[in-house]
């Protein structure tokens, strides 16, 4: 039996669903800077580091690759309050979604530091400059110039992946959804729309990588 | 007192000697030519002189300051001896102005004002006044290469290590090379040249060294050797050449 498609019972929670939007895009934006920040980091130290720095980050990186988001997740919020360390939903859901975007990253970017030529090193070591002076103007901009596709994927795998911080009670997107249906049990209305925004979400956050892409690379 | 002291050097990879005690001194204002068939050690020698290669024996000192013994700093050294490399290795996120000015401003702290006057001055040294804001991948490779050679004199070196400069170009644009590597040794510059071109040896060199199976086989003023070689191996590669 089929009822009656009825967008009109969404009407008054449109502000609920502002609200949700706003955080998933300031999550998702946040979490992107710190998180490709920590995987730059995290390639510098496997490819330019000290050792043990690239045995730490290698060890980091292989955990979270090989756990699921919600697990890490659910970690960070429920189980490290055992250790003394209360966070809130939403600085729990930002620290998650750095940690699990910083070790894709850092596998992503360490690509683009090793299809960087070997003579582009030794040109810069021969010009006398050190091995961070060479990381920081010679290697760096390629290397991210290479991946930036692949950076850019994992970006939007990443906001997608966002909806799962719903389960701990930070009000983004998905939470004001499952807020909404049960409120007014339109179910079936309630997450197309929320589909529909990510969609919208998705795309225009493609087009303002595509953008920051034509700016940082412009002979990319 | 040699500018370049280079005594009695062995280097192997595992069990392979690619060195086989090589000696040799250069003077200041030395264009020193280095030929020999391809794995005589020719390359490896030019880049234990900057410090690119490590090597297990003998010792190799520049303007007094050993090169390999652990003690002295490599960069001190680098700013020292300049090197270019067949594979021209511009950086290709930068324009040939900016890849010249690179080292300067981040290594010698010049004022980027200062570097970029630097930069000019020697893109018009090299004849590319103008492609200041090219980038590496709109420029030919001749053109690519009178670029990295004007990157290394950026930093003033004493000596400057040619590896092969123009083994990657078309023949068309050898001769441009050159012409900027003739002018260098006209004003006075050490060049030290692993070539194939041997025209360019004979007509500009002040010193012929022809390698052979990981040692100096033959040494001496370029046109003599040419016209008279001593060992059958020479003849026999200058024969090839010609």
């Amino acid at each position: 039996m089929i009822q009656q498609l009825n967008f009109g019972d969404l009407l008054p929670y449109w502000d609920v669903f502002a609200r949700g939007l706003v955080f998933t895009i300031v999550l998702t934006l946040t979490s992107t800077v710190a998180g490709l920040a920590l995987g730059t980091a995290g390639a510098w130290a496997r490819t330019f580091g000290p050792k043990w720095a690239g045995a730490v980050t290698r060890v980091y990186v292989e955990i979270i690759r090989n756990t699921p988001f919600i697990v890490q997740l659910f970690f960070i919020f429920f189980g490290l309050p055992a250790l003394g360390v209360k966070l809130s939903e939403d600085v729990a859901a930002f620290i998650a979604m750095v940690i699990n975007l910083g070790a894709y990253s850092t596998e992503i970017i360490r690509a683009g530091i090793e299809a960087v030529p070997k003579g582009h090193l030794e040109a810069g070591a021969s010009l006398a400059m050190s091995r961070w002076e060479i990381f920081r103007h010679i290697v760096l901009k390629p290397a991210l110039m290479k991946v930036y596709p692949a950076l850019s994927s994992q970006i939007v795998i990443v906001m997608l992946g966002s909806a799962v911080v719903s389960q701990i009670s930070a009000e983004d997107l998905t939470y004001a959804a499952n807020y909404i249906q049960s409120r007014n049990f339109r179910a079936f209305e309630v997450y197309i729309v929320a589909a529909f925004l990510y969609l919208l979400l998705a795309i225009g956050l493609r087009a303002l990588l595509r953008g920051i892409g034509r700016a940082m690379f412009p002979k990319g | 007192m040699s500018l370049v002291s280079i005594r009695d050097v062995r280097k192997s990879y595992g069990a392979q000697e690619v060195l086989k005690g090589v000696s040799l001194d250069v003077g200041r204002g030395d264009v020193v030519a280095i030929i020999g068939r391809s794995g005589s050690g020719k390359s490896t020698l030019l880049r234990c002189i900057n410090g690119l290669e490590t090597y297990q024996a003998g010792a190799i000192t520049v303007d007094g300051m050993a090169v390999g013994d652990g003690k002295t700093d490599l960069r001190t050294l680098r700013r020292h001896v300049g090197m270019v490399f067949q594979q021209f290795n511009l950086f290709p996120h930068l324009t040939a102005g900016e890849n010249i000015m690179l080292a300067p401003t981040v290594v010698v702290k010049e004022q980027k004002g200062e570097a970029r006057a630097m930069a000019e001055a020697l893109l018009e040294k090299v004849g590319l006044a103008g492609k200041f804001d090219s980038y590496p991948s709109q420029l030919s490779g001749g053109q690519q290469q009178r670029v990295a050679i004007a990157r290394s004199l950026a930093m003033r070196p004493t000596v400057l290590l040619c590896d092969e400069i123009t083994s990657a170009l078309d023949p068309e644009l050898v001769n441009e090379v050159l012409k900027v590597v003739e002018q260098l040794a006209s004003e006075g510059m050490t060049l030290i040249l692993v070539t194939h071109e041997m025209r360019f040896a004979r007509e500009v060199g002040t010193k012929l060294v022809f390698m052979h199976q990981g040692r100096v086989h033959e040494e001496g003023p370029p046109k003599a050797l040419f016209a008279n070689p001593a060992t059958p191996e020479l003849a026999q590669f200058v024969g090839h050449q010609n």
